[in-house]
């Protein structure tokens, strides 16, 4: 076991306040949704960029820190995270593609 | 230190024992422990792009998550977001206490494991008991809709803003129509609940309400905004309208497509049911810290275990407030 037997509270508290801030920044921009943000933007909004991005950083701060990754063994760490990130992006991106044809082809036929 | 130490090796030869090698220099259950939730890392995944895949095919008509979402316990009006936020906060605080116990362990303070173990079971417990109030929240719904032959929810807004069925539509069901029960039927079969308000009522209060107007789950894509007719239009479709829908099931929901709904109860669902696990896995650890069990052990290594899975609770519920409540 990797870990020094000093405590890492100071650090814990850290990243929960890093995570906290991250996540009333989501929240706020959740609220009032800036228009130059939400309407336009590269494949969806920018604003939901934004939130991928800061839901990632969140997810890191987890696993690393609290998750204790930080002090696995290199490739303990990497037969997870490796597995997990490269399957979860070949289904997203399958399905999402998918999806959007399935609108494409679908909602032509669709009366409203 | 064994590879496994719930079992005890030297005295019996047919067990192989594993040697001394650790691979990644992981005991087996923490090892194990992080390849299962790797499994149900990817099954929530599943879930996630499935919902990523529905939202997409329906992307023009989807229901705008901060409108549905709008409720605080105890509190009267409109405050989309604020609830979940709280919940986040709640559960990352929770994920907190446990890591802290985590750190206790490993400086061998009996005692402030247990309290920060019992700080994080009371911490899942009120993330549970909101999860349980938004759900009934979400499932007796707030406005009322009806819908369409053709599958449409229609909502009804006054001056842009969403109106409730109770405060245009007058008076009790004109039609007599009652709830069936076990004592008004002689051949008594189960009845699901009916509306408040009868179809040809909510048309009638819709033609004698000039400012009230129909809104459309179709969204119109440079605002992102439903589209909302004009009372020519909105008469033409309510005419069409099958039936009145308030709340949510399975079947129907107020809010838009009938698959909004089944996938919030299915994610928030399979989610709370983890929640749940780990509150009662906690439960269990708690007891042993205070019985002493891994004080004779030597090591708190089955509270890190049990706080790997409580941190991917947590982990999933980031990606879950994300998908499902921001984006």
């Amino acid at each position: 076991m990797a870990h020094a037997h000093e405590s890492s509270a100071k650090r814990i508290w850290m990243v929960f306040g890093i995570l906290s801030v991250l996540t009333l920044v989501e929240v706020y921009l959740g609220i009032i949704k800036p228009d130059a943000l939400h309407l336009q933007g590269p494949g969806t909004s920018w604003l939901n960029w934004i939130f991928i991005i800061l839901t990632l950083a969140k997810a890191y701060g987890i696993a690393w820190v609290f998750m204790h990754l930080e002090g696995e063994k290199k490739w303990f760490r990497r037969s997870i995270v490796w597995s997990a990130v490269f399957l979860i992006i070949y289904l997203v991106t399958l399905l999402l593609i998918e999806g959007d044809y399935l609108y494409e082809t679908l909602s032509p036929l669709v009366n409203w | 230190m064994e590879a496994n130490i719930a079992v005890p090796n030297e005295n019996n030869k047919e067990t192989w024992g594993g040697g001394n090698v650790k691979p990644f220099g992981a005991s087996y259950g923490k090892m194990m422990m992080w390849f299962f939730i790797l499994s149900d890392a990817l099954t929530f995944s599943g879930f996630l792009a499935a919902y990523g895949l529905t939202r997409f095919k329906f992307i023009d008509s989807w229901p705008i998550a901060d409108e549905v979402f709008t409720h605080v316990p105890f509190m009267h009006g409109e405050y989309p977001m604020i609830y979940v936020a709280i919940m986040t906060f709640i559960l990352i605080f929770s994920s907190v206490t446990m890591v802290l116990a985590v750190d206790a362990g490993h400086q061998m303070k009996k005692n402030k494991v247990a309290w920060y173990m019992f700080a994080t079971i009371v911490g899942g417990i009120i993330f549970v008991g909101s999860q349980a109030w938004e759900w009934n929240t979400f499932i007796n719904g707030t406005y009322g809709a009806v819908k369409t032959t053709e599958g449409k929810v229609l909502q009804f807004v006054k001056d842009g803003k969403q109106i409730a069925l109770a405060d245009f539509v007058v008076g009790e069901r004109t039609d007599n129509r009652v709830q069936h029960t076990p004592k008004n039927g002689l051949w008594f079969e189960s009845e699901k609940t009916i509306s408040n308000y009868s179809v040809a009522q909510v048309v009638a209060a819709y033609n004698a309400n000039p400012d009230i107007q129909v809104r459309t789950e179709l969204m119109d894509m440079d605002l992102k905004k439903k589209t909302i007719l004009s009372r020519e239009e909105g008469a033409l479709q309510l005419a069409k309208t099958k039936m009145v829908v308030e709340g949510a099931n399975l079947r129907a929901n107020e809010y838009g497509n009938t698959i909004f709904a089944d996938f919030f109860f299915f994610i928030t669902g399979f989610h709370g049911f983890h929640v749940v696990s780990g509150i009662i896995l906690n439960i269990i650890i708690f007891f042993n810290v205070i019985l002493g069990t891994y004080e004779k052990r030597g090591h708190y290594e089955m509270v890190e275990k049990v706080g790997l899975y409580w941190h991917f609770v947590d982990l999933v519920w980031v990606f879950v407030f994300t998908f499902f409540y921001l984006v």
